[in-house]
């Protein structure tokens, strides 16, 4: 007798097959036309409107009439452009050393604040600073550590323009004076602060690499403009910019080390003009008493916030990205409509790798569209910009190089969220309709209606839109009051936290499409 | 007339997804309305908010269920081959065309005068408790005020125009696909495009032609001077597009073989 057994193949399973299932894949996906030039018309969109954009963006510099160069920017040692302007009373100093100061009072004038702009008021903005500070040089733009008093964020240290670190709150007067020292041992900066002058508390220390051996020690003052921000009748916002002076008292000026004592330095560094309030009431300077030096300045020390970004040129993303959510969601769908599928599955039983292929090869194709279009866009977009007389803010070659490939990966991630919703919903107008909803239309809601700052922030961080904050190329500052909403270009997630959100919306549904189609019938 | 009027109500009736739709657009512009309401707050020196214009803010997103709901309406068709059929009892195709723009104006008035009336209900009940008060210059939302009376209304009718409008466009790309990006394309990136206009004249030429920025300027109730254009004249430019998307489409209808 004898028994037969059901037929095994002698191949082995598995492993080959995925090389050729991409290939499948792409080959469906090049040899449809209307879906090659859709990807390519979604790359040529976001080069065109760049450029337009860029075409279209003109500035100059003018003194009364007269059109001018604009000045150079100052830049700070992270290469980023800063605002370098203070009233600065100083003295030279050979080697280690430290300086010591009590301030006694901050006070200063706000010009034609709102609501009715008609007059000039007393008093100081946040970020008013007066203290003491280490410098390379009075070149705007060099290295440097201060101690200080401000506004009203009480007494801080910052260096280096970016690096800010919190002292003691409060404000300063007659009653509650601030000690301030500032001490220098080789390349480290140490900032103590103190109520009476004997009992001190070390705030901050700061390493600033390849000072000099000679540096500029002394007492500065400065006051950054008055910023309000009104909100534009079609949407965007108006912001409003006032000058303003800080004036501040300090005595028991004590400086240790090899300095040559004597007369003080006073320079007004970085400033370009003068105001009425200068010429006429009061200018900027030092007025000396009997010790006690009474300082006022104007400008700031900080980084600067006034520009152009590269990620300006970037505007036509939310356009190409319909474009790519269209094409890639009838890459799926019309699998199901046409009844290919049936045969896909047929060819390729395991599903999931069957959804893989399709979203490696959505993937890889939008990334290199995307890729492609960023590069090109951002390269000559800055010129033409840079040609229109735009001052564009620096930024590393790294960061352009995040902007670039965070744009590109911006395309590949939602390519493939757009390619498991029509997975999920096997129908493109769903598919396609739940896919803008959830990135392009938060994006355009935040930016361009008339939504209050706080709702368009919140939609920027739990929606897919939160992907956007990747174009960033310059962050905001809590220590530089600016006009932070996502309106003005800024994100309220960081730039790969913000595309996180987005890669973890679309891994979910990636899961539940491979859910899906493992589950129900095709 | 009735006959056909019948047959185009029955197909969008026994479509399984046209309650869902028609509860979206209700719940989604309630929702959204509802979450700007509570997200703005209006401090005791006063405010310069537009209320009324918050308070509706849900129909920027309950637009894009209506462009579904005529989106399908059309593209269903297309997909299935059931165009053929109903070409083959109605030969006269602009009739088609006008039957099914009434069915949906009528299932759109409907479900959007429920939405604006939800969302206006909302408002007034949840923006005084963040400050909209009298005392500091923002009256209680009432629809016996004239001008939020209008930008109610306006709202009703601009949902049914969008309807309109994608209907007409839908008519004219046949690909369902196609159709829903062409038409949210045209409806979202026009403010984003505007904010990249070189300069002032630019910007309030691109306003005064987009069918979103235009259109929703009759939800307008204060500043209303310095709107290029005033709300009723805004909400024109919207039943311009909706008539030209119509006519297109109506004019391929009649052209192109089905």
């Amino acid at each position: 007798m004898t028994t037969t057994l059901p037929y095994h193949s002698g191949l082995r399973a598995g492993r080959d097959g995925f090389a050729r299932l991409l290939r499948a894949e792409w080959t469906k996906f090049r040899t449809v036309r209307g879906w090659v030039i859709g990807m390519a018309a979604a790359a040529l969109v976001i080069v065109l409107l760049g450029l337009l954009t860029a075409s279209g963006s003109h500035a100059s510099c003018s003194v009364g009439s007269v059109e001018v160069a604009c000045a150079a920017v100052p830049v700070g040692p992270g290469g980023e452009a800063v605002e370098d302007q203070f009233y600065f009373m100083h003295q030279p100093l050979a080697g280690d050393g430290s300086i010591t100061v009590r301030v006694t009072s901050l006070t200063g004038v706000i010009t034609y604040p709102p609501p009715n702009h008609n007059e000039i008021v007393p008093g100081v903005v946040p970020w008013a600073k007066a203290g003491l500070i280490i410098k390379d040089s009075t070149r705007q733009g060099s290295a440097y550590a201060a101690m200080m008093v401000t506004g009203s964020h009480g007494v801080r240290m910052q260096h280096n323009f970016t690096e800010d670190t919190a002292g003691r709150p409060g404000g300063v007067s007659a009653a509650s004076p601030r000690w301030l020292r500032l001490t220098r041992s080789g390349d480290m900066l140490t900032g103590y602060e103190s109520a009476d002058g004997t009992q001190w508390t070390k705030v901050g220390t700061a390493h600033l690499a390849g000072l000099p051996a000679t540096v500029q020690v002394g007492l500065f003052v400065t006051s950054p403009g008055d910023l309000t921000v009104k909100q534009a009748d079609l949407g965007g916002s108006i912001e409003q910019v006032r000058f303003t002076q800080a004036t501040a008292v300090f005595d028991h000026v004590d400086l240790q080390g090899n300095a040559p004592g004597g007369a003080w330095g006073r320079d007004a560094v970085g400033v370009t003009g003068t105001t009425d309030w200068e010429r006429y009431h009061r200018p900027n300077g030092v007025q000396e008493s009997g010790g006690t030096f009474t300082v006022a300045g104007t400008g700031d020390i900080a980084p600067r916030m006034d520009g152009q970004t590269i990620e300006r040129t970037l505007t036509g993303v939310l356009t190409g990205l319909i474009l790519v959510i269209v094409v890639v969601v009838m890459f799926i769908t019309a699998e199901y409509r046409r009844g290919l599928i049936r045969t896909t599955l047929l060819a390729s039983p395991r599903r999931g790798r069957m959804l893989a292929a399709k979203a490696l090869v959505t993937g890889t194709v939008t990334f290199i569209a995307g890729l492609a279009a960023a590069m090109v866009t951002v390269t000559f977009g800055k010129q033409i910009l840079r040609s229109n007389g735009n001052y564009i803010l620096p930024v590393t070659p790294l960061t352009e190089l995040r902007v670039v490939v965070g744009v590109a990966a911006l395309f590949a991630v939602t390519a493939v969220l757009a390619l498991a919703l029509g997975a999920v919903f096997r129908r493109s107008v769903a598919a396609v309709i739940t896919a803008i909803v959830v990135i392009v239309v938060p994006h355009v809601l935040a930016t361009a209606s008339v939504l209050p700052e706080g709702a368009a922030q919140w939609l920027l961080r739990l929606t897919p839109a939160a992907g956007f904050a990747i174009q960033q190329s310059i962050p905001g500052y809590a220590h530089v009051i600016g006009h932070y909403v996502p309106q003005a270009g800024y994100y309220p997630l960081a730039p790969w936290a913000g595309l996180a959100v987005l890669c973890g919306y679309t891994a979910l549904a990636l899961c539940l499409a491979i859910f899906q189609l493992r589950r129900r019938d095709a | 007339m009735r006959q056909q009027l019948h047959a185009e109500w029955t197909k969008l009736r026994t479509i399984t997804g046209t309650g869902w739709l028609l509860l979206g657009i209700i719940t989604l512009t309630l929702a959204v309305s509802a979450a700007a309401a509570a997200t703005v707050s209006c401090p005791p020196a006063g405010c310069d908010y537009d209320a009324t214009k918050i308070s509706l803010f849900g129909v920027q997103l309950g637009q894009a269920i209506v462009a579904i709901l005529a989106v399908l309406a059309i593209s269903g068709e297309y997909s299935t081959g059931m165009i053929r059929t109903t070409l083959a009892a109605m030969p006269r195709r602009a009739t088609v065309l006008a039957v099914k723009a009434a069915i949906l104006t009528g299932v759109t008035l409907a479900a959007g005068t429920l939405a604006v009336l939800a969302s206006v209900l909302a408002g007034r009940l949840i923006l005084p408790g963040n400050g909209f008060t009298p005392a500091h210059g923002q009256p209680l939302l009432s629809l016996a005020d004239g001008p939020t009376l209008r930008a109610a209304a306006g709202s009703v009718l601009y949902l049914a125009l969008i309807a309109l409008l994608s209907l007409g466009i839908a008519t004219a790309v046949r690909d369902s696909a196609v159709a829903i990006g062409s038409v949210l394309g045209l409806l979202y990136l026009f403010p984003a495009i505007i904010l990249m206009g070189p300069d002032q004249d630019w910007q309030r030429l691109l306003w005064q032609i987009s069918p979103m920025n235009a259109g929703l300027a009759i939800q307008a109730t204060t500043h209303l001077s310095s709107l290029p254009l005033s709300p009723w004249a805004g909400l024109g430019v919207l039943a311009a597009w909706a008539a030209a998307a119509l006519l297109g489409g109506g004019l391929l209808l009649r052209l192109r073989d089905a």
